[in-house]
């Protein structure tokens, strides 16, 4: 880690620290907290962390980036950071200048598809977009005859139906029938649903590492204060079992994820070391946001539950977490099919290429 | 501060990637030459002397260590390669991997110059195997409650009580035993031990009594020392003060690839079994396993880059083993469930069927050997902060 990687890192933890504090948002009550967060985020280029500097974004890396969603992930914050990062990732892909302002993608499910006619408008419904309805202007990967486009949609022109995912996040259905976007380029080679795909997936997986570290470190510091049979509970062998055991689901979510930021930030297509890595992550990372949320219910008994508590900020974002861009059944199959297309002699080989 | 924990993204470097393609090749050759056959050696001690002469004849073993003991001054992480390109093929390593792992670096560090000399590049060329003596009848985990004692005499030190569990004993040409010179302290309580190079085959007082696994296999010893004279030459490091020594053992001990890769072979033969186009469940099956091997195997990867790079993982090693034992002794079970409707008269069901058998029964061990999961969780509890 060098040290414009870790004035990221520090900026980021800051602003979070500052303006979405777990604590403060639960205290407040309401979304009072939510434009001075993202006006603050958006002045320090971290909402365009993916943005080259000559399409309007801060000119960081892919890595940085993936920094930035692990750190906001410490915090659990209800924005679409994630979603909007992937945005201008997708419209850079096509070369086009990325506007300030929240926004999501489309599709984000792989059955899922958009066409544009000939006549410049969009057709087709896509679900499960994260904050569609929250945010300016959707990033659409969309197909004009044989030719994949990028396009840049502004929210106001297409229907949009509400859903809330287990967090109460928006996870809404999106109809693009009319829509006529504000740009539309070609994406380049090899850009196809399935990489927007292992790209959300990732990103999902950075998140998990950050909230799984949250709840370590407020699960060790409860188990340190909470006093019970006259010591700290955190003096029991059980809880510090149970906390080591978070400890490893932690670490693994953390290892995962950073070594598939590492290998997208070096690979120049989604080749099947970055599918290797995206499905290891997500599978892995969803399995540990699972038991890390076990865990860190138990260790906070009763109050863990409750709605002044923090925690269920956490957890309850990463149950939804690890449902987004794929489960952990779903990357399972794909992976596991590949695995035995390839052999049994080619396993090894393949674990062992990074 | 539970922050701390940290998995740099290690890529492996170039040479390393060079060398596991020596490595590859050599395994192959010696796979087809009949030298082993990685079906079978999972049912074996893995114990071959021919092997690890040929592994020392290409310079893999002690390979990190001064070239004037015969090392090659080579990177841990070049290391790493060729530990785990061994262990995935179930090569037979166990006639030179202890003394590789842990005994040479402990000479390395604490032996005086003549041992060294002797004892180091005999190691190098695969002709010196090493046991560990520190469990006890009475001390497994609690380690420093070791009672077997060396009491000083003229010219040397005099061996008596006796260890258990010591793996391959019988062969091994000699064992780092850790031995009470003094009783512990109040303010501590890990005082008192001293380690010794013990000469196996050529001091008298010492019986070596097989103690058979439950699948019949002898790995485990108990060695009986009766007035066992050593010279002083064998001491190691400093007279009471081993704990901080064995410490560091036990440091090389829990981090590498073998802390992940011991049942690998069941993975390996239900793919085989399932075929290129599994239904669904056994599909998802297999994806979830290789997702937390190759998880495993980053983290590993990881904890070793951060070693060579000179940072002190100690967290994230144990971390490691813990989840790493955990997998590995899960994973045959996990290969049970899905080989559960492949039919009886397939391929390969019944190699592995008896892999199956064998790694079922092995399992147990994992969780134990090398610091149990017990107390590598009691490790990461203090790393959180709390003990």
């Amino acid at each position: 880690m060098d040290d414009s990687d870790r004035i990221i890192i520090d900026t980021t933890t800051r602003i979070f620290q500052d303006l979405g504090a777990p604590q403060m948002i639960v205290n407040s009550g309401d979304d009072s907290w939510k434009a001075p967060l993202w006006d603050t985020l958006e002045e320090a280029g971290l909402t365009q962390t993916w943005t080259p500097d000559d399409l309007g974004g801060a000119g960081a890396g892919i890595v940085d980036g993936f920094d930035v969603l692990r750190v906001a992930g410490e915090y659990a914050v209800s924005v679409p950071l994630a979603e909007t990062l992937l945005a201008g990732w997708l419209l850079a892909r096509g070369g086009i200048v990325v506007p300030q302002g929240a926004m999501s993608i489309a599709p984000v499910r792989s059955s899922d598809r958009v066409n544009l006619a000939a006549d410049g408008a969009l057709s087709g419904t896509v679900r499960k977009v994260p904050f569609a309805s929250a945010v300016d202007r959707i990033a659409v990967l969309a197909h004009r005859g044989d030719e994949t486009v990028v396009a840049l949609v502004d929210t106001a022109d297409c229907v949009i139906t509400a859903g809330r995912s287990l967090s109460g996040e928006p996870l809404d259905t999106v109809c693009f029938d009319g829509a006529v976007p504000e740009s539309v380029e070609p994406a380049p080679e090899g850009l196809d649903e399935a990489a927007l795909f292992q790209m959300g997936a990732a990103a999902r997986a950075s998140q998990i590492a950050g909230a799984l570290r949250g709840i370590l470190d407020m699960s060790v510091d409860y188990a340190k204060e909470r006093m019970a049979f006259g010591k700290p509970i955190g003096k029991f062998q059980a809880v510090q079992h149970m906390l080591a055991r978070l400890g490893g689901e932690t670490a693994a979510a953390i290892a995962a994820a950073g070594s598939l930021a590492d290998r997208i930030a070096r690979s120049d297509s989604f080749d099947e070391k970055v599918f290797l890595e995206v499905a290891s992550a997500k599978i892995r990372a969803g399995e540990a946001a699972g038991a890390g949320a076990g865990i860190g219910h138990q260790v906070h008994g009763a109050i863990g539950f409750t709605d002044e508590h923090v925690l269920h900020r956490y957890t309850m974002r990463l149950w939804s977490w690890r449902e987004e861009f794929g489960s952990e059944s779903v990357w399972a199959v794909r992976l596991g099919e590949m695995v035995a297309a390839r052999g049994a002699d080619e396993l090894w080989p393949m674990v062992s290429a990074q | 501060m539970a922050s701390v924990i940290q998995f740099d993204p290690i890529q492996l470097p170039p040479e390393a990637e060079a060398l596991r393609v020596e490595v590859r090749a050599f395994l192959k050759e010696e796979i087809a030459a009949g030298t082993f056959d990685p079906q079978t050696v999972p049912m074996t001690d893995g114990f071959s002397r021919e092997f690890s002469r040929k592994v020392g004849a290409k310079g893999w073993i002690g390979m990190t260590w001064p070239k004037e003991y015969g090392g090659q001054e080579r990177s841990f992480l070049e290391r790493y390669v060729v530990t785990e390109e061994m262990r995935a093929i179930s090569a037979p390593t166990r006639a030179h991997f202890t003394a590789d792992r842990q005994s040479g670096p402990v000479l390395l560090k604490y032996a005086p110059e003549e041992i060294k000399r002797d004892v180091l590049p005999r190691i190098v060329s695969g002709d010196c195997c090493f046991c560990i003596g520190m469990s006890e009848p009475d001390t497994g985990s609690d380690l420093f409650a070791a009672k077997a004692r060396a009491v000083k005499v003229d010219g040397g030190w005099q061996l008596n009580g006796s260890k258990v569990w010591t793996t391959n004993a019988h062969h091994a040409e000699y064992m780092i035993g850790l031995f009470r010179t003094s009783p512990a302290t109040a303010d501590n309580r890990r005082h008192g031990l001293t380690q010794f190079l013990v000469d196996m085959k050529n001091t008298d007082g010492i019986t070596i009594n097989p103690i058979r696994f439950m699948n019949g296999m002898h790995d485990f010893n108990e060695v009986v020392f009766e007035d066992a004279f050593i010279t002083d030459s064998h001491l190691l490091g400093e007279v009471d003060a081993a704990w901080t020594q064995a410490t560091t053992e036990l440091a090389y001990e829990r981090s590498g690839p073998e802390r992940f890769l011991e049942t690998l072979y069941t993975l390996v033969e239900v793919i085989r079994a399932l075929g290129d186009s599994p239904d669904r469940r056994s599909a998802e099956g297999i994806g979830r396993l290789v997702a937390q091997l190759h998880t495993m195997r980053r983290m590993s990867v990881s904890v070793n880059g951060m070693l060579q790079a000179g940072k002190d993982p100690m967290l994230e090693g144990s971390i490691v083993k813990e989840l790493g034992t955990n997998w590995e002794q899960a994973l045959p079970g996990h290969v049970r469930e899905l080989a559960a409707f492949i039919d009886e008269d397939a391929g390969n069901r019944a190699t592995l069927d008896e892999l199956l058998h064998h790694a079922t029964m092995v399992a147990p061990k994992l969780t134990i050997q090398g610091g149990t999961t017990e107390i590598l969780r009691g490790i990461v509890a203090r790393g959180l902060g709390l003990r």
